[in-house]
């Protein structure tokens, strides 16, 4: 025996866990791609004047369950208080067959986006649900599927207003009874877009002459009052209206659509979603079925597949920035998918007599304590749901230090007021401590046996139904929650099923140990507005996470503020366009984006006020040298930046990349690198080395935050010393760090913080050793694939050593020209191999773009060549004339389990060859749930509700 | 290969239009451009009475894959939209020429009318 105890300490153990290919995978896979050794390929790829040299190693791997010990210490610095602060975030009770079944569940979390609508039924069943409970609350018409949270979405109600409104006016009303946060918000996306904002009281609304006007309901003074009259005022001089809303409130309280409003949005946060210190949690954007077109973020609709039947998709995707991109409605990608379902799934489980319960309870526990207030002779807001804001004079102080002690946290309204938040978990005991606060004694009796009551004018008590669809109405008991969940969870095609070799997208692996902090309650039950003294654990979180992630991409500090990597792309834009102005450089905003950019960065630029000029590509699709140095002299007076997305969207490490970082400072311009591909650049070419001024890093690709089946994200920007005054702060809780708090993007100061903990862990548990391998294997699993499938489809691009980065994209163009089989019914025949399809159609029209992640082993990586090379017969097939172009598995596919088992079966192929087109399928086999489905027929007959329960009966 | 009507005139950005001879002109969208777009599910008309410029953005089409920007061919007001279009977008791929038409405009120059390509011109600007 050689080994010493140290060897056995098993330290290292996470990295063989992430990564896929053990050492002897490695080797073989070498030998197929022709290379000696990893670091051979890496030497061939990534090109030698961006490599790190002195790379720093010194953070060494922790054990999954050390690492769990040393968070969790980091946890208990955290204190878990009663919170009655409200502004937005109310502790709630997060359903446990919810938090078990969905939101510790990978068959949801590690889901994508649903753009491949076959193999996503369930989710899209979840959100349509979503986006049901939106529509039933709020009175509108139609809802979106959830947007990143209630002030950006705030932000996205000023724009849909302002696009919608041809009235000649830039001036927006924003009630002072608004969440300050939400008015933050507003004010930073409209200062780029030339939007002036008035802030006033709603009394003095009809002094302006506005094109749009946003109203809190109730609002931040706990009031509760009728805004018929008002929303009428703003119509009558041809002005819009957005309601920002309580989704608990509209329970009971009459609906804003019967009011007038045009658009509503707010939070489902308080629907079963933990307050996670800020997010993430799903906002919402409702209207009236005229602003549909033009509505922000991802709407569920209801089509048909091709054997008639009901499935869902999402609808109207032309607005969207990856079609639209300069043009599109928002730049938004990402939204909260995960948390949308979790506030849809609670709603299925209360169902509406439950909810009726809890917001009765929430409203009567209110009341009961403003009769007590008013009795000890304190004044509050006259009319309530559940907040009252107390007028404590010279008390006040005294009062909160008083709660404080108790760990019961009030929100200092002002000076001399103090608001106070009623919620779902808050008790009759809660009610006795609360008003012991204030000198007031309760008793349990006093407070049971008083009637159930509640603070507002009964004409604004709700009177129509709500949630009666059956959905709403059939699954209270556990047992039907749970198989009902199920049920959908099944329907849909997760990490858990199989590899998703989504380029651009890197589907890796979120593991356990990195997902199981999330729920605890040190820091799932921390409102993002908690007192300082409270919140040591996550500030020595976050700052540890800034360290960790500025060492990994070489800039200087991060603003973990963004909520998204479109967000992160704002934000990002924002500093730089701060910086200019602080030099006196007002004029630069030529934002130049290389053709073959994401449709999110013109969307971004678009958003941040700046004119988008396209720089060409070259044959081999990198960025053109020439041309760049052209535009880049003619715009030397107005250039702003160039968003340039690194290892490219073409996945290949261009070789003149500090070339054109050269190019664009030397006229004045910032370099904004494009965080997307990041996967295939930490431990090996940090952006912040090579040139790059800012970046935004998705931490939901790289890492490990789970997609969630369309969110949650983040998008943390990284910035050079010189953009690090312009980052975005906070006005409720200043962002730490910063001497200066510019406005927010985002409406908690660390946007979602408390899926933070994923990435720390991580990175925690890979070590910078860890890190670099995991690129390493990244760029070998790619190289393999690419390999492997090069000799059946065409590899469209390569660096100078043909290969590939940590993606590559093969053609289909050629072969649809002979064959006609196309793009996307390779995507769709995929899935009966049970396999997601690579990414269609991006960056270039008519290929797939295949990202393995390191996390792939190579039999997995094999099943999926088999399954592309299987693909690839069968097309031969159809060209050499054995199956007709009108009649195959691939035009045909999906194949469902429904029409393999009717009684005809009239195909020139058999039922076997459909289902079972490798022998390892029948031991693992995915049913697709419905045929391919009906794109056109969806759009054309938009319908974004839950259908009638009898459209799903044969 | 797409047809081009000898009776019309057309922009390069893909509109045609018809002279009514009477001070306005029928705008619409070409066959070729219908089968750039695919299969078309809707179509933002403009507002009657709205004034529209020459080569500005006018009205939106949209299909399953792409929204492209309809621009104004001519400087006028607009007098007439197809309602049609609302209930029944796909007219735009079945009968680009005819049923589709988008909206009438009131000529507030007819030299506009000169600016425009013919037949041939436009047959082989998209060759």
């Amino acid at each position: 025996m050689t080994s010493c105890i140290r060897d056995l300490l098993n330290n290292d153990e996470f990295m063989a866990r992430h990564i896929g290919p053990d050492a002897a995978e490695q080797e073989k896979m070498l030998a197929t791609i022709g290379r000696s050794s990893l670091s051979e390929l890496i030497d061939k790829t990534v090109p030698q004047a961006i490599r790190q040299a002195n790379l720093d190693l010194s953070a060494e791997p922790v054990s999954e369950s050390d690492a769990l010990i040393q968070l969790k210490a980091i946890a208990e610095k955290n204190k878990v208080a009663r919170s009655f602060i409200g502004m937005g975030y109310h502790d709630t009770h997060v359903p446990s067959p919810i938090l078990r079944n969905l939101l510790e569940n990978p068959g949801w979390y590690t889901a994508y986006t649903p753009y491949q609508p076959e193999i996503s039924q369930g989710r899209l069943e979840a959100l349509l649900n979503f986006q049901q409970v939106v529509i039933d609350l709020t009175g509108m018409e139609i809802s979106n599927a959830s947007l990143l949270d209630e002030a950006t979405a705030a932000a996205e109600a000023m724009t849909l207003m302002k696009r919608s409104n041809r009235k000649k006016s830039d001036l927006l009303f924003v009630a002072s009874h608004c969440l300050p946060q939400t008015i933050d918000v507003i004010k930073t996306r409209a200062e780029l877009l030339n939007i002036e904002v008035v802030v006033d009281d709603i009394a003095n609304f009809s002094q302006y002459d506005v094109f749009g006007a946003i109203f809190q309901y109730p609002g931040i003074d706990g009031e509760v009052a009728d805004l018929t009259d008002t929303i009428a005022a703003a119509h009558e001089q041809k002005a819009l209206t957005s309601i920002a809303v309580d989704l608990l409130s509209l329970v009971l309280l009459k609906s804003p659509g019967d009011m007038g409003a045009d658009i509503v949005f707010g939070s489902a946060q308080r629907f079963g979603v933990p307050m996670g210190f800020g997010g993430p949690h799903a906002a919402f954007l409702a209207t009236k079925d005229a602003f549909k077109r033009s509505m922000p973020g991802r709407v569920i609709g209801v089509s048909k597949d091709v054997h008639g039947k009901p499935a869902l998709r999402m609808a109207m995707q032309t607005r969207e920035q990856h079609i639209r991109r300069e043009k599109a409605t928002s730049n938004i990608c990402t939204a909260q998918a995960l948390l949308a379902m979790m506030a849809g799934f609670y709603a299925v489980y209360h169902g509406p007599d439950g909810l009726k319960k809890i917001a009765g309870r929430v409203a009567a526990l209110t009341d009961c304590f403003a009769k007590g207030l008013q009795a000890k002779g304190f004044t509050t807001n006259t009319s309530y749901f559940d907040t009252l804001v107390v007028t404590t004079g010279e008390q006040t102080d005294a009062i909160l230090a008083t709660a404080e002690a108790k760990l019961m946290n009030f929100y200092k309204a002002s000076e001399s007021q103090i608001s106070i938040s009623i919620s779902e978990t808050t008790t009759p005991a809660d009610l006795i401590d609360l008003a012991a606060c204030f000198d007031i004694t309760l008793t349990l009796e006093n407070i049971t046996e008083s009637d159930a009551s509640q603070g507002f004018d009964a004409s604004l008590l709700r009177q129509d139904d709500i949630l009666t669809h059956p959905v709403f109405n059939s699954h209270h008991s556990e047992t039907e929650l749970m198989r009902y969940m199920h049920q959908l969870e099944v329907k849909d095609i997760a990490l858990n099923q199989s590899m998703i070799p989504l380029g651009s997208c890197t589907m890796k692996l979120n593991a356990a140990s990195e997902m199981i902090p999330v729920t605890w309650a040190e820091f799932g039950r921390i409102h993002p507005f908690a007192p300082n003294n409270q919140v040591g654990g996550y500030h020595a979180l976050l700052q540890e996470l800034i360290d960790m992630l500025s060492k990994a991409t070489g800039y200087d500090t991060i603003s973990l503020q963004p909520n998204s990597g479109a967000q992160g792309e704002y934000a990002g834009l924002l500093a730089i366009d701060k910086y200019h102005k602080s030099r006196g450089d007002h004029a630069r905003n030529i934002c130049l984006i290389p053709s073959s950019a994401h449709g999110t960065n013109p969307a971004s630029a678009a958003l941040a006020g700046m004119k988008v000029v396209i720089v060409k590509c070259d044959e081999d699709g990198n960025i053109d040298l020439v041309d760049l140095a052209e535009k880049a002299e003619k715009h030397a007076d107005d250039l702003s930046c160039i968003m340039a997305t690194y290892p490219s969207t073409h996945g290949v490490f261009e070789e003149h990349i500090r070339e054109v970082c050269d190019i664009v400072h030397k006229f004045g311009g910032q370099v904004y690198i494009d965080g997307a591909n990041l996967n295939a650049l930490v431990g090996v070419a940090p952006p912040g080395a090579f040139g790059g001024d800012v970046s935004h890093l998705n931490l939901h690709k790289t890492f490990c935050i789970p997609h969630g089946g369309g969110g949650p994200g983040m998008g943390p920007i990284g910035v050079k010393s010189h953009l690090a005054p312009f980052l975005p702060g906070h006005t409720v809780t200043p962002v730490m760090g910063m001497a200066e708090q510019h406005g927010a993007v985002s409406a908690a100061p660390y946007g979602s913080a408390s899926i933070l903990v994923i990435t720390w862990m991580y990175i925690k548990m890979m070590g910078d050793k860890g890190l670099r391998d995991a690129t390493y294997n990244a760029i070998l699993n790619a190289n393999y694939v690419a390999k492997r499938l090069g000799d059946h489809y065409p590899v469209l691009y390569t660096g100078k050593n043909d290969t590939v980065a940590h993606e590559c994209i093969i053609d289909i163009r050629p072969l649809k020209a002979e064959s006609g089989i196309s793009e996307e019914d390779i995507a769709k025949r995929l899935m009966d191999f049970g396999f997601h399809a690579p990414t269609m159609s991006f960056p270039v029209a008519g290929t797939l773009m295949i990202e393995p992640t390191e996390s792939e082993n190579l039999e997995e990586l094999d099943r999926f060549c088999d399954a592309m090379i299987q693909i690839r017969h069968e097309i031969t097939k159809v060209q050499s004339g054995d199956w007709t172009l009108e009649d195959n598995p691939l035009v045909n596919a999906p194949h469902t389990a429904n029409s393999l088992l009717s009684t005809e079966w009239e195909h020139g192929y058999s039922r076997q060859e459909a289902a079972y087109p490798l022998s390892w399928i029948k031991a693992r086999k995915y049913w697709p749930p419905v045929g391919r489905i009906d794109n056109v027929y969806g759009d054309r007959n938009l319908f974004c509700e839950c259908p009638p329960i009898d459209g799903y009966e044969d | 290969m797409s047809t081009i009507p000898e009776n019309l005139k057309y922009a390069d950005s893909h509109e045609w239009v018809l002279d009514n001879g009477d001070g306005t002109v029928t705008i619409g969208i070409t066959d070729h451009a219908q089968d750039l777009l695919g299969d078309v599910v809707y179509v933002e008309l403009p507002e009657v009475g709205a004034e529209v410029t020459a080569k500005e953005q006018f009205s939106l089409v949209e299909s399953v894959k792409a929204a492209s920007d309809i621009y104004a061919p001519v400087n006028g007001e607009i007098t007439e939209v197809n309602e049609a279009l609302d209930d029944a977008p796909e007219l735009i791929n079945e009968s680009p020429f005819e049923g589709a038409w988008i909206a009438k405009v009131k000529l507030s120059d007819s030299a506009d009318l000169d600016k425009l390509l013919d037949a041939t011109g436009y047959a082989d600007s998209i060759e």
